[in-house]
């Protein structure tokens, strides 16, 4: 099963290397990260997508939290969460599909941040979902170009998860 | 008044209580030795290889407790620690590793004898540091003792460039708070309450001891234990002196050459009390075969240790000792059990094993039996000794055939499995423990790893024994390859060994020889009378190999032995 876990880490040099290095280590799979700081210049955050079964995944927090740099981590995918993620897609329609493009965009509540004289830059945000809807729609477009940020999530407060 | 960054390395080691470091110099640690040429209270011992001096400090640290400290230069200096830190951190020993780095300027460069070693030891070290600036120094080297000896112990590397150890700072020893490093040392009591009724409930309990104990320094406790609910207790490699190997609920080592009654006890158990081990595949065989029919109490400081091979019914986070302490309260308070009588039916079958296949080897009036020299060590030293073993048969015939009964008193590496580092450690050892016979167990191809460190010994009149079961071959591999590889010795027969006995007169030792069983208990007589290093050439069967012994990947119970061997019934091939 898939899971989001999320890390607060000292924000050192190597911290990445060591966190990166226990998923390489084990065999262990990452889907995606994505690091930034918190409000304390000193710790940041890191969210790791990963799967793997039960055993698995208590393992990888075990030993996430085994290193030294590591503060907290949180699986939160026990917990009612926010998941968001960015893509940027650069897509080069043809003439008579660019209006279907800037409609879909629209639909989506993506916001059209470059544009040449043949391509579109969108920028979308949403849950996994959303992004997935959002890129099988604009394949047959003639995506040129895409980048994701990976996953950032966050807990809902005053939620138990049923 | 303002340090160096050499002068507050030395400074901060002192405070440390640090009274011996092994070390090799090179170029950008230079600024550290000339530091250390004035220290009176912090002594170097200066090694042959950078390899001897990080076996060297584990040794010393397994056989006191304490930290072992190695200081070592960059690029190839720090690069031959590997192998130690890498030893040390399967084996959870904590150590220090002091590593000159090229000056800040050049990091990054590929500059001459620049090695990334915070790089390299990441995965190895339970932590590890670049020193950027020399106002972090001291405070670094504080948090690096602090980790190393704390929770679950482990080696720590501190890289030091070397315009860190020339920069000049005021000396402070700041209070040390590491937020993201908490270890758990007291045991959930509920937990431990749980364990206890369990305890009470079973009718087939086993006690499996692992380092961890020797590590927590709870071998009284876990004797107060056993001995209060009397459970037999099977030892791990690593756990061997944890609970006295003389005791009659002893069952000796478990796993592929544990015992038989270790290894059918386990098997048949209802409940095992894992204590401060990590169920490797050495211990458990066929994973899915492991005590089939047994619920599992775990106690471990580690939680990666939990559930990470086995099922576990009864999870225990915590140190050790602080746990059984809890557990023998409760049991004595609340659980008030008539032990004797409940166990009366369960150790008489326990016993029964014993009876039916003790440990044994066929004895030689024409060869030497590697066995028969084990034996005679612990028969002469009266098991008062501290013995280092190499890695393969000798180890395994040391583990078997000597009965540890108290903590720190064997020094071998369970996990990694080093060849070459029981000489070193032994050297470790006997300088903790000067008074001491530490003894090697040593194979002719093991000892050729580190065999330099006899200069080592020499210079510093450290009269390590080192007892070299000589049978020509790499006795573990030959007897793979004579059992599961049709007989086809692959470059594992060593054709030319040195002799020894020349070897050891060469470095100014002494060197003895012993080719028949008459000569075994003079020439160890004569070597622990000596006060000198001794190396002592048993020349054994090179056809002897250790039994009992369980395939890789078979259950522990299917067990292989000498007469089922010798029978022509031993096609039991290791399971893929």
């Amino acid at each position: 099963m898939r899971h989001t876990i999320s890390v607060l880490v000292e924000n050192k040099f190597g911290v990445l290397s060591r966190i990166s290095g226990l998923f390489s280590g084990r065999g262990y799979n990452i889907e995606s990260l994505s690091v930034g700081e918190t409000i304390d210049p000193q710790i940041s955050t890191m969210t790791i997508v990963t799967t793997g079964d039960d055993q698995i995944i208590e393992q990888i927090t075990k030993q996430l939290n085994k290193l030294i740099d590591v503060i907290k981590v949180t699986d939160m995918t026990e917990l009612e969460h926010v998941e968001r993620e960015m893509v940027l897609v650069k897509i080069a329609p043809r003439q008579e599909d660019k209006p279907e493009v800037l409609n879909i965009a629209e639909i989506f509540r993506g916001r059209i941040v470059d544009s040449s004289q043949k391509t579109y830059t969108i920028e979308i945000t949403g849950d996994e979902k959303k992004i997935e809807a959002f890129i099988e729609l604009m394949k047959p477009m003639g995506i040129k170009e895409f980048v994701r940020t990976g996953k950032v999530a966050i807990s809902r407060e005053g939620v138990r998860k049923k | 008044m303002k340090m160096t960054g050499s002068e507050i390395i030395i400074e901060s080691l002192r405070r440390e209580g640090v009274k011996h470091i092994f070390g090799y110099p090179g170029g950008v640690v230079l600024n550290i030795f000339d530091a250390l040429y004035d220290t009176k209270d912090v002594q170097l011992i200066l090694t042959r290889h950078e390899q001897g001096a990080i076996h060297a400090a584990d040794g010393y640290a397994r056989a006191t407790g304490k930290a072992g400290v190695a200081l070592v230069t960059s690029g190839p200096g720090a690069t031959n620690t590997v192998t130690g830190i890498a030893t040390a951190c399967m084996d959870s020993i904590p150590l220090v590793v002091l590593s000159g780095q090229v000056p800040t300027m050049l990091i990054g460069n590929d500059a001459f004898q620049e090695a990334d070693i915070v790089g390299i030891t990441r995965p190895c070290t339970k932590y590890n540091y670049l020193v950027k600036d020399v106002n972090e120094l001291s405070k670094i080297i504080r948090e690096a003792f602090h980790i190393a000896t704390t929770g679950r112990p482990g080696p720590v590397l501190i890289d030091l460039p070397k315009d860190v150890t020339t920069a000049k700072t005021e000396f402070h020893w700041p209070h040390i708070d590491v937020r993201s490093y908490k270890p758990t040392y007291e045991g959930n009591k509920y937990m431990i309450t749980q364990s206890a009724h369990l305890i009470a409930k079973a009718k087939k309990p086993v006690i499996i001891a692992g380092g961890g104990v020797i590590s927590s320094g709870a071998a009284k406790e876990l004797h107060e234990f056993a001995e209060l609910t009397r459970i037999p207790v099977a030892m791990t490699l690593m756990g061997l002196g944890g609970f006295p190997g003389t005791h009659d609920l002893s069952l000796g080592m478990l796993g592929m050459h544990g015992t038989y009654y270790a290894n059918r006890t386990v098997q048949d158990s209802d409940l095992l009390i894992a204590i401060g081990m990590r169920f490797d595949d050495r211990v458990t065989g066929k994973i899915d075969a492991f005590a089939p029919h047994a619920k599992i109490i775990h106690i471990d400081i580690d939680p990666t240790s939990i559930r990470k091979n086995v099922r576990v019914d009864i999870p225990i986070v915590g140190d050790v000792r602080r746990v059984l302490t809890v557990l023998n309260k409760i049991l004595k308070e609340e659980i008030q059990e008539q032990w004797e009588e409940v166990r009366k039916a369960w150790l008489k079958q326990v016993e029964a094993w014993k009876a039916e296949r003790p440990m044994t080897y066929t004895w030689s009036d024409e060869v030497i039996k590697p066995q028969f020299v084990v034996e005679k060590i612990y028969e002469l030293t009266k098991g008062d000794a501290i013995i280092a073993t190499e890695v393969g048969q000798n180890q395994m015939w040391a583990a078997q055939f000597y009965k540890y009964d108290k903590p720190r008193t064997w020094l071998s590496s369970g996990g990694l499995g080093t060849m070459g580092y029981g000489f070193p450690a032994a050297i470790g050892a006997q300088l903790a423990h000067p008074g001491k016979l530490v003894i090697d167990i040593a194979g002719d191809g093991s000892i050729q790893m580190n065999i330099q460190e006899l200069a080592t010994a020499i210079v510093n009149k450290l009269p390590v024994k080192v007892a070299i079961l000589n049978n020509r071959y790499l006795g573990m591999v030959r007897q793979w390859q004579e059992l599961f590889f049709n007989e086809r010795y692959s470059y594992s027969h060593l054709d030319v060994t040195p002799d020894f006995v020349e070897v050891a007169r060469a470095y100014g030792a002494l060197g003895l020889r012993a080719t028949k069983p008459s000569e075994v208990e003079p020439v160890l007589k004569e070597a622990f009378r000596v006060k000198k290093p001794v190396f002592m050439d048993f020349v054994i069967d090179w056809k002897e190999k250790v039994f009992p012994m369980v395939p890789a990947g078979a259950p522990i119970d299917h067990m292989l032995f000498e007469e089922t061997e010798k029978k022509g019934e031993k096609k039991l091939k290791a399971v893929k």
